[in-house]
């Protein structure tokens, strides 16, 4: 069997054991959350080099929709997912159509400052609940067939939903629509010498990046019961490219690590040290960007190559 | 004018004119680093931030006043940018500028960070120096003494910037490794320098705007961040590269902020970005710049 076989057995059989070996079961999903939010993200940046700095608007306006659907308007929980879904995919062709006339740190700025209405937006509308946010979200259940509310049953739905979309996400990467991708990051004059329409690329998977971190949002809101301003802020946008940077941007599992890692800090290293774990993720931002930058899987890879050729890989 | 009264008006343009001011020194700031090093410094609110602090501090612990903390904050806080960049920035100019911009945002992480666990998010306030009390009663309005002194001084900081990097040796040494750094190295200047300098000096322009910003707004750790993306927007709309492009739209979007203000309130905060999603489409290089 080849190691990523044996590895995906392993992560599978430990995801579906969470429940038994005693693990906060809510401390997972927000684990999950974060991490199908930064695999979502790492379509973008990792496969098609793209540097979105404001990925926290399709998470935050999501789960602000299904939130306030299922609070005031009393939606049943597929739907408002659905429907958080479709308004972060909304909001990524609007800000993807205007971000994607600029390239590189431009984009990055460009994201960042339209993020930025996003944000004013759901601190100031009327029914985004201001700086409280929307609390005491009830999870409902899947399509009246079975209740959503403990936190077990919770925990296997929000699995599948992970699992689902990190299939998805390696299908497109598979696909032709994925190879094209790659070449425009790699080389984007080239691609577009070869005919490709990039723009409509782009715009593809922009939108497909945010449709996928909207999905992400929305089951962060039902898992925890409340959104508040923080999963649209800045901060948010920073974490999860920390997350994909350090779990090793462009390969499949890597974001799954990073998210892992930095949800991990925050859980459990705010207990010990308070305020202070922000300083500490702003400091593993700058060693991971200075001597870190294939991350965790990136670097496992590099050095698995090294074994073979006994050398580094050039490029 | 819509049923508002002219007072009112020329109020908020005042207060805009002083937003306006902070946006154009520190876009300026950001303009000159991105010009020769290629790097958008996303740390840039942090050393802002940094400069209020600095006088905040200075004056509480040493009891410096506000016109020598306007030399020495600066000074110092262009120092630390200084070391910044030689320990940590100057690993990456060979690789993705994007790196540049992801080792800012860890540096502003860890600053502001450090300063809210210190001094706690309430804000202090700075007292406006003695010299610069009082308003002046123009007959049609109230001008504060102080306000009028922010725009001035940062009219004057901005023109004599310009005119360094325009019209002087020292200016057309920076200009010159803008253009090509390689070739001026193998002239015989010490490019290493000017770049640590270059960096030291817009750090330094930050700053200098934070100690102006002290008695007019709330010192707290945030007081940067969220400026930094309003000045990000203003960046893009001027045009990145352009000196006098980053100066001009930063004061008038200080301006068009301040009317929003007196018409739809609502939209004050939201405004610049609006602004630049129009420019974008409109001209994606900016207003003053070059593709």
């Amino acid at each position: 069997m080849r190691p990523s076989t044996v590895f995906y057995f392993l992560a599978a059989a430990f995801a579906l054991a969470v429940p038994q070996i005693g693990i906060y079961p809510i401390f997972m999903m927000k684990l999950l959350c974060f991490a199908m939010f930064a695999c979502a993200y790492n379509l973008l940046l990792g496969f098609s080099g793209m540097l979105s700095f404001g990925h926290a608007a399709f998470f935050g306006a999501a789960g602000y929709a299904t939130a306030w659907l299922v609070a005031a308007r009393g939606w049943g929980t597929v739907p408002a997912i659905a429907a958080g879904v479709a308004v972060a995919a909304l909001l990524g062709w609007v800000i993807g159509a205007i971000a994607i006339r600029r390239r590189g740190i431009y984009f990055a700025m460009v994201t960042l400052a339209l993020a930025q209405i996003v944000y004013f937006v759901c601190l100031e509308a009327p029914f985004t609940g201001g700086e409280n946010g929307l609390q005491g979200l009830a999870r409902g259940s899947f399509l009246g067939l079975f209740s959503l509310h403990s936190d077990i049953t919770m925990y296997y739905f929000v699995l599948v939903a992970f699992v689902g979309q990190y299939l998805l996400i390696r299908r497109i990467i598979h696909s032709p629509y994925g190879q094209v991708l790659k070449a425009i990051r790699d080389n984007e004059s080239r691609a577009l010498s070869l005919g490709y329409d990039i723009n409509r690329y782009k715009l593809l998977v922009f939108v497909l990046s945010a449709t996928l971190s909207g999905f992400a949002g929305s089951l962060k809101g039902l898992v925890l019961g409340f959104i508040t301003l923080s999963d649209v802020q800045q901060s948010n946008s920073g974490e999860v490219i920390l997350m994909t940077l350090l779990g090793g941007s462009g390969t499949f599992f890597g974001p799954v690590i990073g998210a892992a890692v930095v949800v991990t800090l925050q859980e459990y290293l705010s207990d010990i040290v308070g305020g202070w774990v922000s300083v500490i993720i702003g400091a593993i931002f700058v060693v991971c960007v200075l001597a870190f930058r294939r991350g965790v899987v990136g670097e496992l890879a590099a050095l698995r190559l090294r074994r073979w050729w006994g050398q580094a890989p050039t490029g | 004018m819509f049923g508002i009264p002219v007072a009112v008006i020329l109020g908020q343009l005042m207060l805009g004119l002083v937003n306006g001011a902070f946006y154009a020194m520190l876009s300026l700031g950001l303009a000159v680093i991105f010009g020769l090093m290629g790097v958008v410094n996303f740390a840039h609110g942090a050393f802002y931030t940094l400069g209020a602090f600095a006088a905040l501090l200075g004056m509480q612990w040493f009891g410096v006043n506000y016109w020598a903390a306007l030399l020495l904050a600066p000074l110092t806080v262009g120092i630390l940018g200084i070391v910044s960049e030689r320990v940590l920035l100057r690993h990456l100019y060979r690789l993705d500028p994007l790196y540049g911009l992801l080792l800012t945002f860890g540096m502003a992480l860890v600053i502001e960070g450090t300063l809210r666990e210190i001094f706690g998010v309430s804000g202090q306030s700075y007292p406006v120096p003695p010299a610069l009390q009082g308003a002046l009663n123009l007959g049609f309005m109230i001008l504060p003494v102080y306000r009028a002194w922010v725009i001035l001084a940062s009219i004057a900081v901005c023109g004599l910037t310009w005119f360094l990097i325009e019209r002087t040796r020292l200016g057309a040494t920076l200009r010159a490794a803008t253009e090509n750094s390689q070739l001026l190295q193998a002239f015989g200047v010490n490019v290493p320098l000017i770049v640590s300098v270059t960096y030291g000096g817009g750090i330094a322009l930050a700053a200098l705007a934070g100690v102006l910003a002290a008695p007019v707004v709330l010192v707290t750790p945030l007081m940067g961040s969220s400026l930094v993306t309003v000045v990000f927007a203003v960046v893009v709309i001027g045009g990145m590269g352009s000196i006098l492009g980053s100066v001009v739209s930063g004061l008038a979007l200080g301006v068009i902020e301040g009317i929003t203000k007196v018409v739809y309130p609502e939209a004050s905060n939201v405004i610049v970005f609006v602004i630049m999603a129009i420019v974008l489409i409109v001209r994606p290089a900016g207003l003053f710049g070059r593709e």
